[in-house]
């Protein structure tokens, strides 16, 4: 379907809506940009724009009409590919059942090129492997992603060096590009489910001058880029292990994983067991984890990486080069994420720019 | 299409027999409530489930005549007290069996030095029954154990030197009926008979003994390529997805946990990787 262009968004939030889908979408919360259900195009955090920079984060007015002027949320698709915590299964007696969990629809609307990039390497890593998750299958199918292309990259973003943005090529339902003088969206489809929703809407075929608009857009955000990571030879140089930068990190790095919670590509889980003191069933649980924590890589009650440096090493090496190995892709899609909710400023891209 | 259970969900086995190995160490036989035993190569592990309890990775360590699966666990945390404190009966999850096992075709026509620190023993005691039922070359068995009381399947030990193996004992702590040799399992080497230039080795233990026991091996002329080691590593999911055991490039729990010293040499002199 060719490319067309909707003045407002109450229409496509409606849509969703009554196609059964639960609309996720970016509001102010906490002067934050959150992601949250949505009952309507209103709750959208019109008008605001953010600041970020190492460790930094502050929201501010004066994006006018312009609905998507920010840059990544702490949020990413990330809580609904893969929820922070999960039932795995339950045990009664003799008898073990899954836990029966429904994929409901849910539409992210207002996801970035990073992102859709990070939901292809998740993709990779709970599909393409010899164990694929059920349970990620379900959820990723009840995901319709409404992809909006970048047009004022934050200070910490490095989506050009990742090769994953700032436009919006594939792996979205719809991709919006959001334009001003008119207020108007030019949207284009990417799947069957995208053009059906389209098809529903007051919309109009866009112009020629609309899609050199929306091209200018994306061409605009790559050159404002907040930060550059220099991809050329990023393995060899995360060889370095016994580097003196890894102890100089250390000492800066509170352990606190944050990095890993805002990451929209990190895995990392543990368990927990409980068993219900009513009824005796054993629940078996899954969440979130982080490679920061001491007891992640505990065996036989001593951590393999007892040290902050060596935690770091571990993460900044995953990410960046034995995820290559592993999965024949980045772990980093350059959404900047890590780097502005590092309570203490630490930069991914600087760390790596002053490796040997 | 992808369907069916979901990785992380155990199927439920029933413990057959219970047998104490050491003051801490438990082996128990177990058998899936419904279907057969998957089959194993030796060196592979299952995630044994106590319910309610938790969930660790234990080695497999032979196929009892009944079918089910003989593993042997230590009493270190929570989900192993839990484990060895199970009995004939009662019921418990497992997955797999997981992992990459020994490289049993590879050491086909060499000498085998088979060496075992502690509960290393046990993923190697399939291999040494494997090796035994179909062999030409010498087999050496070294063992080192903390105490003599503490080695395992000692009635193993004296059966595969009946069936013709050359099978030794070091402690690290004697008592005062001990009349072997002691020390590290190292000091072994010396008083086997190998030709370096055709063996094949296979190494599990702590992680310290494993390096030194290579490193020497090679240091006799066993090729890097030709000595195996079970690495241990944190594992919660054994399926690649957690993280956890992640060692370099390489998930311990699908890439391993049987490595071959010359790809993992270099990544075990970096601390803390």
């Amino acid at each position: 379907m060719d490319a067309v262009v909707i003045d407002s968004l109450e229409p496509l939030v409606d849509e969703l809506r009554s196609r059964g889908y639960a609309v996720v979408g970016p509001v102010v919360r906490e002067r934050v940009i959150r992601f949250e259900e949505i009952a309507s195009a209103d709750r959208l955090a019109r008008g605001w724009t953010d600041v970020q920079e190492p460790g930094r984060y502050r929201l501010a007015e004066g994006a006018g009409e312009m609905v998507f002027s920010f840059a990544a949320s702490p949020d990413s698709a990330k809580s609904y590919t893969q929820p922070p915590r999960q039932t795995l299964f339950r045990m009664r007696g003799e008898q073990i059942e899954e836990a029966e969990e429904d994929a409901p629809r849910v539409a992210l609307l207002g996801v970035r090129a990073c992102d859709l990039a990070a939901i292809a390497v998740q993709d990779r890593v709970f599909l393409g492997g010899r164990h694929p998750d059920p349970a990620y299958l379900r959820r990723r199918r009840a995901l319709l992603l409404v992809a909006v292309n970048c047009a004022v990259p934050g200070g910490t973003c490095f989506c050009v060096s990742m090769h994953t943005g700032p436009r919006a090529t594939t792996g979205f339902d719809l991709a919006l590009t959001e334009l001003a003088a008119p207020h108007r969206f030019v949207v284009e489809t990417g799947s069957e489910r995208g053009e059906q929703i389209v098809a529903a809407l007051p919309r109009r075929p866009a112009s020629a001058e609309d899609l050199a608009a929306s091209a200018e857009v994306s061409r605009d955000a790559a050159e404002h880029m907040g930060r550059h990571v220099e991809t050329e030879g990023i393995q060899e140089r995360l060889s370095a292990h016994d580097s003196p930068r890894w102890t100089q990190v250390g000492a800066r790095c509170l352990t606190c994983t944050n990095c890993t919670m805002v990451c929209p590509t990190c895995f990392c889980t543990t368990v927990e067991d409980a068993t219900s003191f009513t009824d005796g069933t054993a629940e078996r649980i899954e969440r979130w984890d982080s490679c920061f924590t001491l007891d992640f890589s505990e065996v036989n009650g001593t951590p393999v990486r007892g040290s902050n440096a060596g935690r770091y090493r571990q993460w900044l090496t995953h990410k960046f080069s034995t995820w290559i190995d592993q999965f024949g892709m980045s772990g980093c899609v350059g959404c900047g994420r890590c780097i502005t909710w590092c309570p203490v400023g630490i930069d991914v891209t600087e760390e790596l720019a002053n490796l040997p | 299409m992808i369907g069916g259970p979901h990785p992380m969900t155990p199927a439920l086995y029933r413990v057959r027999s219970r047998r104490p190995d050491r003051v801490d160490t438990v082996t128990l036989t177990l058998e899936p409530l419904r279907g057969e035993c998957p089959p194993f190569h030796p060196g592979q592990f299952t995630m044994l489930y106590a319910p309610g309890v938790g969930e660790i990775a234990v080695s497999i360590s032979g196929r009892a005549r009944s079918g089910g699966y003989t593993q042997t666990i230590r009493a270190v945390g929570a989900v192993s007290a839990a484990l060895c404190g199970k009995r004939p009966g009662d019921v418990v999850g497992v997955r797999g069996p997981y992992g990459q096992g020994w490289g049993l075709r590879a050491a086909a026509g060499l000498d085998v030095v088979v060496a075992a620190g502690g509960l290393g023993l046990a993923p190697l005691r399939p291999l040494v029954r494997a090796l035994l039922g179909d062999r030409c070359g010498r087999i050496s068995v070294i063992v080192g154990s903390r105490a003599p009381d503490l080695l395992l399947y000692p009635g193993d030990l004296a059966r595969w030197t009946r069936q013709g193996a050359d099978v030794r004992v070091i402690v690290d702590h004697p008592d005062h009926a001990w009349r072997g040799p002691v020390g590290l399992v190292t000091r072994l080497i010396d008083r086997i008979v190998f030709e370096p230039r055709r063996t094949y080795a296979f190494v599990c233990g702590p992680e310290a003994m494993m390096r030194d026991t290579a490193a020497e091996l090679v240091r006799r002329g066993v090729a890097p390529g030709r000595v195996e080691l079970s690495l241990e590593r944190n594992m919660k999911c054994a399926v690649a997805r957690c993280g956890h055991c992640q060692f370099g490039p390489l998930f311990v729990c699908e890439d391993g946990p049987v490595l071959r010293y010359d790809r993992v040499a270099p990544m075990l002199a970096v601390p803390e990787l």
